[in-house]
């Protein structure tokens, strides 16, 4: 019998979370022996590959430093290339993380438990990444530090009317609190493999970080509160982050860009393209490091049944665009709208269209929705439509108002080399965060299990 | 290792059985008047807090005064900046254009109340503190895997190492042990 079938819903009934006949004890030792068994070979492949890949983006970033933004593919009227494009993607992968732990939360799915450390991890590399992008493009970059509101000789200050300035505040806070929620939510389990460890460097470095937990339920009492407070308080970052992202080019006025459904397009792309990612990480290494029973099929079901719906949500707002555009009656913005669809960009609109409306609707049928080589398929070429989507968004710069202007974007090998490279970066710290930190959230998932309740045993 | 003359008790540790033994024999160590007690467990357990007699948690209100602190401080930050000490008016728009402020201080809100949340909770939690009494006890480690565990703390005025330990056990705490410490 596959896991698929014990796993299954009975009609009525709730199935378990987690399966394998789990028992407190049962789950710190799988969690705990992942971070604590000899270095595997795959893991050193993996990591040396990506880290490979990691220091592409190093070069990259270091001839970019040396020879100035010429490198890339920017002309005039795309003033703004992949730096942009490669910003907005990942910050929309970091989605998911903080919508799992904050949003779900909130609303009491307690399946959340077995996925949330792994997506707020997820989610912090994912941040970190995007902040690589605004940092490096901006030219002199000795002067970055000019974003920041810092008293200065000059007397001056930021321009705080501007969208550019709002995304810093809005991604750096955003990374802020992803990174305390995870932090806090480490703390017990990080006092369970301090208690676990043999080894005397384990011993001292867990129980440095673990803080000296205890478990003693007058710190469960503040810490279970705090734990509420960030979730309730995350959950409009979850929503304004991505809409401020997406104010960069909504307040702009260039046709295509100067909509209002921008803030909630964004938001809906930023998770469905979350989950996608979470997705295809979920399927590697719950298959390579054996935690079927903890992430089981029910899980994955359930996220693809949340890609289904936002898929859905990003689909109506393509049609609603091309809508607003006719009916508008501004003959710059219909303009804007055809040439995506068919002018010199328009296999990237339709590679758009194709993965980020029509390969989610293969999570219709109950048997692909649970089938993992569906699911890992689709949720590579949904986060691919999805950074075509922001693409297609950047280059319609292509085509301004004066057609005497009108260029071609091209990327250049640097473009490329940069793109790759961060996603070298974000696996070599997934790769870190999965040999070190425990995957799983165990004192969450401990109680959630039936045993957990003080009432369980017939027990009054 | 201490000469026996030097060591102190810290105090007096009961293990049960399950989440449930531990509700129930914590409903009687409050009801017996002991204070300095607390229940170990690998997850929260729920009502505990009523078991225990525990009020609830301050730790809201410290978040909610540093969010307002975080989000006035961003107010007067952007109004400043731009009507006092650098007015520069740009496209046209007010120098105090309060709207556009909104998100800055929105952002400095959550911030302040996250930062507030959390140093609260550490602060209120008494953490970080490397040492405790109780990680003396040996079986004290499996409370964060798979184990229910009572501590009667010795500086609790009613504390008597025999009368605790014995309340403990008709308690129905499955091992009792002292705990003691250079």
């Amino acid at each position: 019998m596959s896991v698929a079938e014990t796993t299954e819903h009975a009609p009525g009934y709730e199935s378990p979370l987690i399966t394998g006949e789990q028992t407190f004890g049962s789950i710190s030792r799988k969690i705990g022996e992942i971070t604590e068994r000899k270095t595997t070979m795959t893991w050193l492949l993996a990591f040396g590959a990506a880290g490979s890949l990691a220091l592409v983006l190093l070069g990259s970033i270091g001839y970019l430093f040396y020879e100035g933004t010429g490198i890339w593919g920017l002309n005039v009227p795309v003033a703004w290339g992949w730096a942009i494009v490669n910003f907005v993607f990942w910050v929309g992968i970091g989605h998911a993380g903080t919508l799992i732990s904050a949003v779900l939360f909130l609303f009491r799915q307690r399946w959340r438990t077995s996925i949330n450390r792994f997506a707020e991890s997820m989610t912090l590399f994912a941040v970190i990444c995007a902040l690589v992008f605004p940092g490096i493009h901006v030219g002199r970059v000795w002067l970055v530090y000019w974003i920041f509101p810092l008293p200065n000789q000059m007397g001056m200050w930021p321009n705080f009317r501007s969208p550019l300035l709002w995304d810093v505040f809005a991604v750096s806070i955003y990374f802020t609190c992803s990174l305390m929620f995870w932090y806090v939510g480490l703390i017990p389990d990080l006092a369970t493999l301090r208690d676990r460890a043999v080894t005397k460097v384990r011993k001292f470095v867990l129980g440095l970080f673990s803080f000296g937990w205890r478990g003693g339920n007058r710190q469960w009492k503040n810490y279970e509160l705090a734990y509420l407070i960030l979730a309730g308080i995350s959950t409009p970052l979850v929503l304004s982050v991505h809409s401020v992202v997406s104010t960069d080019f909504a307040t702009s006025i260039i046709p295509g860009w100067h909509t209002t459904i921008f803030p909630p397009y964004f938001v809906a792309g930023a998770i469905f393209s979350g989950f996608a990612m979470v997705m295809t990480l979920a399927v590697i290494s719950r298959k390579l490091l054996g935690l079927q029973d903890f992430i089981t099929l029910n899980h994955l079901e359930k996220m693809n049944k949340i890609m289904l719906v936002t898929g859905m949500m990003v689909g109506y707002a393509y049609s609603c665009e091309f809508f607003i555009a006719w009916y508008s009656g501004s003959i710059y913005e219909s303009f804007a709208f055809i040439n995506r669809a068919f002018g010199p960009y328009a296999w990237a609109y339709w590679i758009m269209v194709t993965c980020n409306v029509l390969v989610p609707q293969v999570f219709w049928i109950k048997r692909w929705r649970r089938s993992i080589a569906v699911m890992f398929v689709a949720s590579i070429l949904i986060n691919v439509g999805m950074w075509f989507e922001r693409f297609v968004i950047v280059v319609s710069l292509a085509r301004d108002f004066l057609p005497s202007s009108w260029d071609y974007y091209k990327p250049t090998f640097w473009d490329v080399s940069t793109l790759v490279g961060s996603f070298g970066l974000f696996f070599t710290l997934f790769l870190l965060f999965a040999r070190f930190v425990p995957m799983i959230a165990m004192s969450e998932v401990k109680g959630v299990l039936p045993e957990a309740d003080p009432h369980h045993g017939g027990k009054p | 290792m201490a000469t026996a003359t030097k060591e102190r008790i810290y105090s007096v540790l009961a293990e049960f059985g399950s989440a449930g033994e531990l509700l129930h024999a914590a409903e009687k160590v409050r009801d017996a008047g002991y204070k300095k007690f607390d229940c170990h467990s690998p997850f929260p357990i729920h009502g505990m807090d009523r078991a225990m007699g525990l009020k609830r948690s301050k730790v809201g209100y410290i978040a909610g005064i540093c969010g307002l602190c975080g989000g006035a401080f961003a107010m007067w930050l952007q109004g400043w900046t731009s009507t006092v000490d650098y007015p520069l008016v740009i496209s046209g728009k007010p120098l105090f254009s309060w709207q556009a402020y909104i998100i800055v201080t929105f952002g400095l809100t959550i911030l302040g109340a996250a930062l507030g949340a959390v140093i609260g909770m550490l602060v209120l939690n008494r953490l970080p503190q490397w040492f405790h009494g109780n990680f003396y006890s040996e079986s004290f480690k499996r409370f964060s895997d798979d184990a229910f565990f009572m501590s009667i703390e010795a500086d609790d005025p009613k504390f008597d190492v025999d009368r605790v330990s014995e309340f403990l056990k008709s308690l129905g705490g499955r091992t009792v042990e002292v705990v003691k410490g250079a």
